[in-house]
Order: C-alpha cells, then structure tokens, then sequence
C-alpha cells in the first residue's frame, strides 16, 4: 500500500463575523500558506478537493466562487463535499492511495455569520418528522447531554471542567476564535451552558498531501496517514443509543487506532458532552492515560462549521510535523450528535 | 462607513415532498390521531416508523398501531423558544418513546419549567386541532395525568402493539413543509468595490497582480493565477458583443417582450465578459462585434440594458480571446 502523507497544514484566525471578506478572500491566505510551506504552485497539484456548504451562505454552488482562489485555469482536477473537509481529506486520501495522485490540496471553509447557524444546520435533518419541528443544533446536543447525566456518564460540573481545559489550551492557540476562562454562563438549551458550546464563527483551513518519497521531499518529517475510516449510524435520534458512538468506535478500529496506544487525540466535539462520547468510544479515558486531549482547544475554541474537521486533522499533522506527537489520532464529525464520525491515525516516522 | 456592502438575503421555500407507504399511513394516521409503527427484521418497532430497517436497510413495510402515550427517554429545556418550533413559550424538547414502540420520537413538551420535567415521565399527546397530515399535527406532548399515567402503577413501555393495515380514506401522500432561513449577505471587499463605483454608474474591474488580466465584476481573486486581485481599474463604458442568444421565453415577473437578445459584453479594457440584455435594436440585428454602450435608467443600480454605439463593428481579432 502507498503511504500517504499530510505535508503543511494552515488555517485562518477564527473570528465571529468575516463581513469584510468574501470567501474566496478569507480562503486565499490559508490557500497561499500551505503551497507556501511545501514549496509547490497551484499547477504542480495534482488533485484539489473542498468541503462547505451552501446552506451556510445561502447561496447555490457558492463553493464555486472560491475555485478562484485555487487558480483553477488551466483546468485542473477538482472535486467537492458539501460537507466537512475531512471528508474532502479523505476523498483526496483515496485518490492518492490508488496512485491517481502525487499530491493533493484539500481546503474548506465556512462562514457561519451571514446566518442563523443554529437555524442552518436545522435542514440537514429528516425532512418529513423532524425538520418542520425545527429542532436547533444546540437543542438536540442538549438531548444527548441529558442522556449523558441520566446514564451517570458525567455530570454538569465535569462538563464544565472540559471547557476549561479546552480554553485554557486554547491559550497557546494564535488562531482560535475563544481562548482562556470562559464563565460557564446559562443554560441555552438544559442541561447545556452557554460554556458548553461552541463559539459561531468563520474561518478556513487548508492541508497538502502528498505520496511516499514526494512527501519526503516536501517536509523534514511528514505526518503519514496510517488508517483513515469513517462511518455513519442510523439518521433517527430516537433509534440511536445518543450516550454511545458506535460509528467512531468502528472508524477507529478500521483505522487502526486500537493497535497501539496514541499520544495526542483531536477530537472534533463542538459541544463539552460530546467529549464525553467519543472518549469512551476510543477508549481514551484510562485511568493512567496520558493522551493529550485537543491540545488546540478543539472546536470549543474554534468552529468553523465544514472547517473544523479537517482542523482536527490538521492540528494533529502539526504537532507531528512540530515533533510534539509521534502518534495521533484524529476525529471528525458531521451531523447531529455525532451522526457521522471519521477517524485518522497520524505518525511520524 | 465601513468598505464593505452588506444586505438582507432571505431564502424562503415550500419543500415539497411525496410520501412513501409507510410514510404515507404514518402521517394519514397523525391526521386521524393514530400513531403507527413499523416492525423491524429483529422485531423492534419504530416510531416514527421509517421504510427501510435502521439496522440493515432491508426495505421494512409491517405496520403497527401504538400507544398515545408513552415515556420520556431524555429531554433538553429549552428557555427561548425560536421562530418554526412548536411552542412559543419555554418548553422541554423531548424523545419519547410510545407504549409499545421501541424507539423514540422528538417533539416538544408543554410543561410548566424544567423542574417538572424527567427521564423516565409519562406524557400523551396532545393533537393538533387543525389536522393535514404533518408531523405537528401533533401540537405537543403534555404531562400524563390519567390513571396509569404519572405516578401510576402501570408498567411503560409493554404494550403490545396492534396490527394495522395501514389503509385511511383520502390517503396524504406528501407534504409541504416551508422553509425560511434569513442571512445578511456580504459580498466581500472587491464586490463592495463594484458595487459602489456602479452606483456612480462607473464600470470597475481588477487587474491581477501576475498576469495583468483585469477582472469583471472584479470577486476579488485571479481565477487563473490564484492570486489577490487589488488593483482598481475603470472600464468601459462602451464595450463589444462577444457573443449572445435570442431569449424567446417570458421569465415570470419580469417585465420584457420577447424576443429580445441576452449577450457576453467585454467591456473597453476589461478581460473578461459580462452579460447584459441588448436594447435599442430589433433582435435579429444584434451580432458578435457590436459596439455598445450601457443605459441607465433613473435610479438604476446597474445599467438597465446596452444599446448600439453607431461605431463600426469591432475587428474579430479585438475580443475573439474573449469569446
């Protein structure tokens, strides 16, 4: 098999509204950035691959309007998920694993400020029993941290600690969007604070792949991609066991992840008791554990919706590249309460 | 004044959808105030009942009718109702799992505040008074203070389901659900820039800082070189058809006889074409080469439409790169 690699990893400074730029504009730098650190043009890419949504600017194929910012004439090969750029990583991943690819630039973004995000996400649910209801994503986080504490899974006071741990972490973060003590503030939905959920913002990010010896050659140490899975459960909230995540804990078998213990996890919770969820689906919480848990500060720090996955990627490739990790898992997800979870195993050579 | 234009975008749709079988009888049902079920491959029975096995996706159509009560299963307090969900004033989301379902479905529930709300509570439905088919034909679940409701002695959860052929006269087999999300749109520095030269009915374009390309509307990026496009640069007014096509179609609210000609203008020193509707010529006159210059009507944020120069056609060779 290829090993395949992530090269250079950039993002933008995170912030609650973007007005003054366009998509393309915000993009652009992130874009500029990546190519930068690898040495390589726009043309010397072999596949390009984004992941947004249209539904975040309400506007049709407005992931078009940002090819401008890759230099997409000459024609280049393109492709896009109207979804979170990790899956755009793992499109782009596949291409390189069956040799179509040398290289690859996977970028996403999202702007969360033109609308109501909490409104947005609401039409990405069942549209026949649930979407009419317009059930915002806070809310149905709120149901899922209820199933939590009735379980005796966590309690308030532990959701709050992971706020700060993530805030706190954030600190050392120059791009994230919320950084240090945050009050846990009110309930917006029960049992859910204010603290317990992410900041709305806009941002983009930007990661290159490459291939073997090509990866080599583009960076003193590549973060090789040993396992890469995703999965998907049932769509019905009420169907599913919300305490449980069955679908990261196979992603993360698929990849690999249980094979030898991981030094540094990126987990993609943009609410504190989703945290609570994927730690116990990837067995992170061990007593003796010393696995550094989002030492960005996560999404609780920084949420581009569509970014913010392939950030996880990215933030765990960067402490590879930084030597601060040589095994690393990363997580993404999509969906309400962790619908949709892809999982990476990242390490140094 | 900030640089940067910024204006309301409403995004407003009637989503319509057809129903399936097992859809189809489910809502019917709501409307006749009977909740059905569907019996997966394992035997559990799913409320709100889907067509397809959660499980295994085999295609599933056993229909069941439940209870309209149930239990609670887990529940959110949700102080600031919004604009869309059921109630308007504080209510408790809630997945509730009916006497004899074996999953859940999420409504709202009317309680007096989230000290009398638990997992594990008994609620019935409370139904819509006006009834069409549609999932809030339920209104909301309410507190269930019947005998062998809240604080009664009855087992939840086992009751057994009923048969149900699924057959209602005047099936619904689809509804409309609207839909309206409500953005502020802004279009970024350089369209902010255009948009306000339009407004003194001036035409600017961006020059590429690489290939000296100048870009119009000017969206702020080369889409060749990749770059930041930051220089401005007035073009036009006056410009040459490229190419274009006869509309003989009437669009809906618009206010234009047909025939009349749509066509790619490159606009004197731009690279690029814009399009705009031809005016002060019969159709069948407008050609590639046309010299045109824009009209503006009265309040006009844009040019209203371009009419005939009376130059001489352009060369070919002048815009055949722009074709």
């Amino acid at each position: 098999m290829r090993e395949v690699a992530i090269v250079a990893f950039g993002q933008s400074v995170h912030v609650r509204d973007s007005a003054e730029t366009s998509e393309v504009e915000m993009l652009m730098p992130v874009l500029h950035d990546v190519l930068e650190q690898t040495g390589l043009a726009a043309r010397d890419i072999d596949f390009t691959c984004s992941g947004s949504s249209d539904y975040l600017a309400g506007r049709a194929f407005s992931f078009t309007m940002a090819l401008d910012g890759v230099g997409a004439w000459p024609p280049i090969s393109e492709s896009h998920v109207e979804m979170d750029g990790a899956w755009a990583l793992y499109e782009a991943w596949v291409k390189l694993l069956t040799g179509e690819a040398e290289t690859a630039l996977v970028y996403a973004y999202g702007k969360s400020s033109p609308g109501d995000v909490r409104e947005v996400l609401t039409r990405q649910l069942d549209p026949y029993y649930v979407a009419p209801l317009w059930p915002d994503s806070v809310a149905l986080a709120a149901l899922q941290a209820q199933a939590l504490i009735d379980a005796g899974l966590t309690d308030e006071r532990v959701l709050a600690g992971i706020a700060a741990r993530s805030r706190t972490a954030a600190e050392s973060n120059p791009h994230a969007q919320l950084r240090g003590v945050v009050p846990a503030g009110e309930h917006l939905v029960a049992p859910l604070r204010t603290g317990d959920c992410p900041p709305i913002g806009d941002g983009a990010a930007a990661v290159v792949l490459a291939a073997g010896d090509t990866a080599r050659r583009l960076t003193d140490r590549p973060a090789w991609i040993r396992g890469l899975d995703h999965r998907i459960e049932a769509h019905a909230l009420g169907v599913r066991d919300l305490t449980d995540s069955p679908s990261t804990r196979l992603a993360a078998e698929r990849a690999g992840a249980f094979a030898r213990p991981v030094d540094t996890a990126e987990l993609h919770a943009p609410f504190t008791s989703q945290e609570v969820v994927l730690r116990r689906a990837l067995k992170l919480d061990a007593p003796d554990s010393t696995v550094r848990i989002n030492p960005s500060g996560g999404a609780l720090a920084t949420n581009p919706v569509m970014a913010a996955g392939l950030i996880r990627l990215g933030e765990a490739a960067a402490r590879i590249h930084r030597g601060e990790s040589d095994r690393a898992l990363a997580h993404a997800t999509s969906g309400p309460c962790l619908q949709q979870n892809l999982v990476a195993v990242l390490e140094g050579e | 004044m900030s640089e940067v234009l910024t204006a309301p975008l409403v995004v407003e749709f009637p989503f319509t959808r057809s129903l399936g079988p097992v859809q189809s009888a489910f809502l019917t049902g709501l409307r006749e105030r009977t909740v059905l079920g569907v019996t997966a491959s394992d035997g559990r029975v799913v409320v709100p009942p889907t067509e397809y096995d959660p499980v295994t996706a085999e295609e599933i159509r056993d229909l069941v009718e439940v209870g309209s009560a149930g239990t609670v299963t887990t529940w959110a307090w949700n102080p600031s109702p919004r604009r869309g969900q059921p109630l308007a004033t504080p209510f408790a989301w809630v997945l509730v799992r009916l006497d004899g379902a074996d999953t859940a479905l999420l409504h709202a529930l009317d309680a007096p505040g989230p000290d009398a709300v638990r997992t594990g509570m008994r609620v019935r439905i409370r139904w819509a008074a006006q009834r069409t088919g549609a999932i809030t034909d339920i209104a909301c679940f309410e507190p269930d203070g019947s005998p062998g409701g809240e604080g009664g002695a009855r087992p939840q959860g086992d009751a057994q389901p009923a048969p149900h052929d699924g057959e209602f006269a005047d099936p619904v087999t689809g509804i409309t659900a609207p839909a309206r999300l409500d953005y502020t749109y802004a279009p970024g520095r350089a369209q902010s820039r255009y948009l306000r030269a339009l407004a003194d009915h001036k035409t600017i374009g961006e020059r590429c800082p690489s290939c000296r390309k100048v870009y119009v509307p000017p969206r702020g990026a080369c889409p060749t070189c990749g770059v930041a496009t930051d220089t401005q640069v007035e073009v036009g007014p006056r410009g040459t058809v490229t190419t274009f096509c006869i509309v003989n179609i009437k669009a809906k609210n618009l206010d234009i006889e047909v025939p009349y000609v749509y066509a790619h203008i490159a606009l004197d020193g731009a690279d690029l074409a814009l399009h705009a509707r031809i005016g002060g010529i019969p159709y069948d006159r407008v050609r590639m080469g046309l010299r045109v210059e824009p009209v503006w009507t009265e309040d006009g944020r844009f040019p209203d439409r371009y009419r005939p120069t009376g130059e001489p056609d352009a060369d070919y060779d002048s815009y055949k790169e722009l074709v």
